[in-house]
């Protein structure tokens, strides 16, 4: 990189600024110069359709159009339901959708459960700042980095030879044999599962632990004068009392799961049977030159995440109700 | 971080997220309530064997990057006592040979700096603007809009990502390559179309998030303003931004550590040259060619942790409220 | 509350600008090459462009391959003042039709597959070879290669850099120490790798097929080499166009034929591990045990030339040699596979016309060649210019008028095939799929359309 395109970086990013600054600028001048009958529905124009514009062309009108390229073949022709036959007659898509489940049924089950255990262990006690931050810390961490972190915990050398990926070495400290743990099929989807755990787990964790300290004192001390013991007090008590935590801690959970790209990308690139939705979307779409197939996953994936929406729309609306 | 008892829940936001008027209060209860040890031995045990766990790998990668390669290569890094070495040739290399062979992350560091800043500001700006709509002014099919956003969130990316290209190339492109024939200094692959995908993908949480925060907002203040004259511009910046700070500096911190992070609107949209492409993109492709080179991945690994991590460990405070107002991010 | 928060944003934002400036400021600008001391004589007909124009290129060639392709127009670029930018990704192949469609592709692109090519000329990217090119390629290449780079009856561009498949890489020191011959047909070099586990000193073979996202790929050498010896170039023509299944038995032979060799824990992996290695091992790294003695064979393009160590004597009797995979019978024509880069156009102007020229020249070729590590298929190439004997005879080859040429199968196959299902159905194939499995699967991959 030269000065001139170090510049040339400046230029765009502070020019950018102000020309988006300038937009606002303008559009909130016009405003005060409207006129006063109509003003109130130009308010709402000037606020809202920014946003409103932004998200149509960038989320609403590609789904659909992502949705109808899910039923043409590599030419853009119709082709009926032949990518979706495809897909459930190729053993590597099927094997695909198969791992796509694992990971939305294991990730946010045991990164909330893991989550919620610290979180109550490390209530109150000393350090907890730190602990938290310990755990919390892969979160910063972008899901690449994450993975080159995690294969160089699983490398592997020949046996014999000194190990430097951590997990071989303590194979080998017990007496083991170094195993190639990216390799092996099905144990590699799930050590690719523990980066993922690894990173949600202090979202979960903090979340819950902001819950628990929301949960009325009066109700575990009446709780404890009534006897009880402290896992009563947690089910009977504490977990009622942050249902509604956990329900947005799994729903987020899940959804970054299901597009859970870039983990599987850096660490097996989708080979040994590790492949998910999320990626073999890209490779059908980009490296085989397959869009119609691509998107029929994409569109997979979208029903898979429907429930989830649903159910939290669901949820919305009554609050929506409330107000 | 912990000092503020809030009620977490999006599902509750009718007693709500109390932040705004109720904090100050809550505090003063909160630090006289005495730290005890932790709740029993064994709990003390299991956590501490978490927070080891957690923090292994990264501890892992941090100590090999600064020991030299035949080292890395041929040992683990836990027997750095027995296998001293030091070099900091491993960050010298990948930031700044200027061979084709060497990573050359600078420019790629300076495109994530120069993607995530706008990448973080521009949604923000509109997505508080379209937030405060939906709290304070009312309209017809308000609830069922908002509440379509909300749901937009869940929508892949990937299936986005075609169509949206080839509208850019409609749209953009040409404005691209006018900005490039007057100021030749930007290229004509320059960062507008990731900025503008950044902020289309970062708004429906952003609005999502921010909504509950502004309409918590005491409607006296507003509406005191308004009486004394106030335009709909200065009461947006003057009143409602000030007050909605805090929740708007950790949903900031949230965007700007996602926009840092992401690979896949950067695979998409960025063209992959080093006029554009960010850090990840780059880490990407360094496993695929370098799998073995664990000098320079450790290295290039950790250069790409570094400023995540600054904005995580001075920011974190506002980061966990940003969550609490109840993010569903994917 | 306001003022804390925005000073606790702003220290870090700010800590974060200086580093990353602190970070750029050290790399430093290039200096450009001058004009004085440059012999610009093989330059003049490009032209000179006095506003400094800049020409962008892409490709997937990276690292050294990358810095000295870089090299290759150092003078070009000073003479013509053309300022010439490359930018090697991994992510090229994938990327390059979203942003051919997007309009925002390099001006050149180095596609490294037939089937590319063929793909973005249907889409309408490509602007065909302007008339410098046509006339060099019918000059300097065999009408052949002319068709590789040509969709539709348009041709769109020149071959660059070529590779000769096939060769098999041994040490010549441990040959003659051992008294092993340099086989002359399959059965021969089966016996001969037989021979070398009998010893059990080593494994015969070390194999590697990593390759990132490309994982499986020298498996799909390994498989077009033995279809187009087995059974010839016809079959391997049907067979690359689809006339004959994918899982035709004539194809189940060579994969048999290669398992054999690959997935025998007898003859894998020489001083690399078991068999499970032949995958993880980076391709660029499964060659080396030859040079510590562990391993004796190892199957590679020419281009595996660039991947041995500096000071490594690649010579018929120093450290490392290399043979070409032999035919069914001794004796014949000579029959090889191989690949090659074709610089396809997105955009038109004098000076991307001046590059391009300048790519499908004589003068280029010999350039490029020079630096070594690569050869062309440039007829204009004088074979003395290539970096050593391995390279001199794959120029002779790819020249030889009567050696049977096939492009790399996998290129010229569709992408779904060609870019994944192949290459997977490798990666399952060594993992432990069986031969029929991975062929039906592959067949049944492939588009209908």
């Amino acid at each position: 990189m030269t000065t001139a395109d170090l510049i040339g970086k400046i230029i765009q990013v502070v020019g950018g600024l102000a020309i988006f600054a300038a937009i606002v600028g303008l559009l909130f001048f016009f405003l005060d110069k409207a006129p006063k009958r109509g003003k109130d529905y130009w308010q709402l124009v000037v606020f809202l359709a920014p946003a409103l514009i932004l998200v149509f062309l960038g989320l609403i009108y590609p789904a659909i159009r992502t949705s109808l390229l899910a039923f043409t073949n590599n030419r853009g022709d119709f082709n009926g339901l032949d990518n979706f036959v495809w897909m459930f007659t190729q053993p590597a898509i099927i094997n695909t959708l198969v791992n796509t489940v694992i990971w939305v049924l294991l990730v946010p089950t045991v990164s909330t459960v893991v989550g919620l255990a610290y979180a109550v262990f490390i209530d109150k006690s000393r350090g907890e700042k730190i602990y938290k931050a310990l755990v919390f810390m892969p979160m910063a961490i972008s899901m690449v980095g994450a993975g080159i972190i995690w294969k160089f915990v699983y490398d592997y050398r020949q046996s014999g030879t000194q190990q430097i990926g951590l997990l071989n070495q303590v194979v080998v400290w017990f007496g083991g044999e170094p195993v190639q743990w990216l390799q092996t099929s099905p144990i590699n989807t799930f050590l690719l599962i523990v980066v993922m755990i690894w990173i949600q787990t202090g979202f979960a964790m903090v979340v819950l632990s902001a819950a628990i300290k929301a949960v009325p004192v009066e109700q575990l001390e009446a709780a404890e004068i009534d006897g009880t013991n402290p896992w009563q007090r947690f089910t009977n008590v504490t977990l009622p009392g942050i249902r509604g935590s956990l329900v947005v801690v799994l729903t987020t959970i899940s959804i970054a799961t299901l597009k859970v790209f870039d983990i599987v990308r850096t660490m097996t690139a989708g080979n040994f049977n590790t492949s998910v939705i999320a990626n073999e979307m890209y490779t059908q779409a980009f490296r085989a030159a397959e869009p119609g197939r691509g998107s029929a996953l994409a569109l997979v994936l979208f029903i898979l995440v429907l429930p989830i929406v649903i159910y939290n729309v669901r949820v919305m609306r009554k609050q929506r109700e409330i107000r | 971080m912990s000092t503020t008892p809030i009620v977490p829940t999006t599902t509750d936001t009718a007693t709500g997220n109390k932040l705004a008027k109720g904090a100050d209060a809550e505090v003063g209860t909160k630090s006289r309530r005495v730290k005890r040890r932790l709740t029993s031995r064994t709990a003390t045990v299991v956590s501490l064997i978490i927070a080891v766990l957690w923090t292994i790998p990264t501890f892992g990668l941090f100590v090999s990057s600064f020991r030299p390669a035949e080292l890395i290569q041929s040992t683990g890094w836990w027997t750095i006592f027995q296998n001293p070495g030091f070099t900091f040739g491993n960050y010298s290399e990948v930031l700044l040979s200027a061979s084709q062979s060497s990573p050359q992350l600078g420019s790629y560091f300076v495109n994530s700096l120069a993607i995530a800043i706008p990448g973080t500001i521009f949604p923000l700006i509109l997505g508080a603007m379209a937030a405060y709509a939906f709290a304070w002014m009312k309209f017809r099919g308000s609830n069922g809009v908002f509440i379509l956003i909300f749901a937009l969130q869940i929508v892949p990316l990937q299936m986005a990502l075609l169509p949206l290209l080839q509208m850019f190339t409609t749209f953009l492109r040409p404005l691209q390559n006018n900005l490039h024939d007057v100021l030749p200094m930007i290229p004509e692959q320059n960062y507008l179309p990731v900025w503008v995908a950044h902020t289309m993908f970062g708004l429906p949480l952003i609005i999502f998030l921010l909504h509950n925060f502004i309409s918590e907002i005491p409607g006296e203040v507003i509406e005191a303003a308004r009486v004394d004259g106030a335009s709909p511009g200065q009461i947006f910046f003057r009143i409602v931004l000030p007050l909605a700070l805090p929740a708007i500096a950790s949903v900031a911190i949230f965007q700007f550590l996602w926009v840092w992070n992401d690979l896949l609107v950067a695979l998409i949209f960025s063209g992959g040259t080093q006029d554009v492409a960010p850090l990840t993109q780059r880490l990407a492709e360094l496993t695929g060619t370098r799998g073995q080179d664990w000098q320079r991945l450790t290295a290039a690994a950790f250069v790409s942790l570094i400023i995540p991590l600054i904005v995580f460990f001075s920011l974190q405070r506002y980061f966990v409220r940003g969550l609490l107002a109840g993010s569903t991010k994917g | 509350m306001s003022l804390t928060t925005h000073r606790r944003i702003l220290l870090p934002l700010a800590a974060a600008g200086i580093v990353g400036l602190a970070l750029t400021a050290c790399t430093g600008d290039v200096e450009a090459g001058n004009v004085a001391d440059t012999d610009c004589a093989d330059y003049e007909a490009y032209g000179t462009f006095d506003d400094n124009p800049e020409v962008t290129i892409g490709g997937t060639i990276q690292d050294d391959e990358a810095d000295r392709l870089v090299e290759s127009w150092a003078d070009f670029s000073t003479c013509t003042g053309i300022e010439v930018s490359y930018q090697g990704t991994k992510e090229f192949e994938a990327q390059i039709a979203v942003l051919a469609e997007a309009g925002n592709a390099p001006d050149i692109g180095i596609v490294p597959q037939p089937g590319l090519l063929a793909r973005l000329a249907a889409g309408g990217w490509l602007k065909p070879a302007p008339q410098a090119v046509e006339e060099n390629t019918d000059e300097f290449w065999g009408e052949d290669w002319k068709q590789y780079g040509s969709y539709d009856g348009t041709f769109y561009a020149a071959p660059l850099m070529a590779s000769v498949k096939g060769f098999v890489w041994y040490s010549p020191t441990e040959f003659e120490e051992k008294g092993y011959e340099v086989p002359e047909t399959l059965d021969e070099l089966t016996a001969l790798s037989e021979e070398i586990a009998a010893e059990g000193d080593h494994k015969p073979w070390c194999v590697g097929l990593g390759s990132g996202d490309a994982t499986g790929w020298p498996g799909t050498d390994w498989i077009e080499d033995y279809v187009l010896r087995q059974s010839g170039p016809e079959v391997y023509d049907q067979w690359i166009n689809h006339e004959i299944p994918f899982n035709d038995p004539q194809i189940v032979e060579a994969f048999d034929a290669v398992g054999d060799i690959i997935k025998n824990p007898d003859m894998v992996n020489g001083g690399l591990g078991d068999v499970s290695s032949v995958i993880s091992t980076e391709f660029g790294d499964a060659g080396l045990p030859i040079l510590d003695g562990e391993c004796s064979l190892h199957h590679q393009a020419s281009f595996y030339e660039g991947f041995w160590p500096e000071g490594t004597d690649v010579s018929p009797d120093g450290d490392v040699f290399a043979f070409l995979l032999p035919s069914t019978e001794a004796g014949g024509d000579k029959a090889v596979t191989g690949g090659g880069e074709f610089p396809v156009a997105f955009s038109e102007g004098e000076e991307v016309d001046a590059v391009r020229a300048y790519l499908s020249s004589d003068t280029w070729a010999n350039n490029r060649v020079a630096l070594g590590g690569v050869i062309s298929a440039n007829k204009g190439l004088d074979p003395e210019n290539a970096s050593s004997d391995v390279l001199k005879e794959s120029i002779e080859i790819l020249q030889d008028e009567n050696t049977v040429f096939r492009f790399d199968g996998s290129d010229l196959m569709p992408a779904a095939v060609g870019s994944d299902s192949f290459w997977k159905g490798i990666v399952a194939w060594v993992s432990g799929d069986s031969t029929q499995q991975t062929v039906d699967a592959i067949e049944s991959s492939w588009p209908s359309s």
